[in-house]
């Protein structure tokens, strides 16, 4: 089992340690992203609103959780994505032109099989 | 006898759990805020579901001559087997947060002891629910902290609503006089007594942690005759209500 140690996980198993709460706080949007199975990227499915950070998880899990296959989710408050201006798109314009940074291009699945046939492989790849 | 202790203990456990979905049930739409009305309106379908696989079992293992339906709706309010916890109506979510958080830590140090059942049916079942009742103790100790801890008006209202409930809490744990004592020899389960140390010894932490007082128990009458077929005053209009769809004609197909 590998676990990305960049994420911090829920601890389940003291029930007391789970939930610390600043009196007065507010409470906040937190974006919410599915994993449909592990290994899988997390999706982003919507957004709950929650006092923190734990309640939010606890509140994704029923909201997005409940029916379709799901084995984890993330919650990410929403103040804490950096996202670019929408006037600036056109950073991204011309894009489409660039069709040589597109991994498609390379034409290369000749190679690859004429390798796995050296190699004995009986499977080609089309 | 064996087959009539294991109708008693499946029946309570059911009612207990066909009542209370039905309890929380009528919290949906009207909850404080969308993502927690949405939680408990789930837990509670929870609850009606493992209602459900408890009558299923029943029938399948002929227990009770009639349909799990027809057991379920058409019961005279003294066959019931319920704890008077859960016929109270609802009051404010207050009381409603606290009855879930005593309830599914009985409910999960149950099913948790089934798990090695000698009656294989409930092992099954208990296996089946666990991740289940592990989000829903999650999300009851994670409101009683958060109230527990927020605020003086908060603080109040929690420490009010466990102080009026605990007894009847308690009440869940109502030994049978005549099955106890075969369902323990039997290994189908550890008996009530067992049950609830084990649910004083789950509740305990997380009370503490949310700085609230679990009143003394032994000074405390717990809330028993539930599971004699002796009930409070609320669970008549419930269960008619409950049943009225189901009553206008009991052989329609669904």
């Amino acid at each position: 089992m590998s676990l990305d140690p960049r994420v911090n996980r829920l601890k389940l198993g003291d029930p007391t340690a789970v939930i610390k709460v600043e009196a007065g706080e507010n409470w906040n949007v937190y974006e919410v992203f599915h994993q449909e199975k592990r290994g899988a990227h997390h999706e982003h499915v919507g957004c709950v609103h929650a006092p923190d950070p734990q309640m939010a998880l606890i509140f994704a899990k029923e909201q997005f959780g409940r029916r379709k296959k799901c084995v984890n989710l993330w919650v990410v408050r929403s103040a804490d994505i950096l996202a670019f201006d929408s006037e600036d798109e056109d950073m991204f314009a011309t894009n489409m032109e660039k069709t040589y940074r597109d991994a498609s291009g390379f034409k290369v699945m000749e190679k690859i099989n004429k390798f796995k046939q050296s190699k004995g492989t009986t499977n080609h790849v089309k | 006898m064996l087959n009539k202790a294991l109708t008693d203990l499946l029946t309570k456990m059911a009612d207990d759990e066909l009542i209370l979905g039905h309890r929380n049930s009528e919290w949906t739409g009207l909850g404080p805020v969308m993502e927690e009305d949405i939680a408990f309106s789930s837990m509670a379908q929870d609850k009606i579901g493992h209602a459900w696989a408890l009558y299923n079992i029943m029938e399948e293992k002929q227990l009770i001559g009639q349909s799990a339906d027809m057991f379920a709706f058409c019961r005279a309010e003294k066959d019931f087997k319920c704890s008077h916890l859960v016929e109270l109506p609802n009051a404010g979510y207050d009381f409603s947060l606290m009855r879930h958080f005593l309830f599914d830590h009985a409910e999960a140090i149950r099913y948790e002891s089934l798990q090695d059942s000698s009656f294989e049916p409930l092992q099954h079942l208990s296996k089946k629910v666990k991740g289940e009742l592990k989000y829903h103790t999650l999300h009851a100790n994670a409101w009683v902290m958060q109230l527990g801890k927020g605020g003086e008006e908060s603080y109040d209202r929690m420490q009010t609503a466990l102080n009026e409930i605990i007894g009847l809490a308690a009440g869940i744990f109502e030994p049978s006089k005549d099955y106890e004592d075969i369902l323990i020899a039997e290994k189908v389960y550890p008996g009530e007594k067992e049950l609830y140390t084990r649910w004083l010894e789950s509740i305990y932490p997380v009370l503490v942690k949310s700085s609230l007082n679990l009143p003394d128990m032994a000074g405390l009458t717990p809330g028993y005759g539930g599971r004699q077929g002796k009930h409070t005053a609320y669970l008549a209009p419930l269960l008619k209500e409950m049943g009225e769809v189901f009553n206008l004609d009991v052989d329609a197909n669904w």
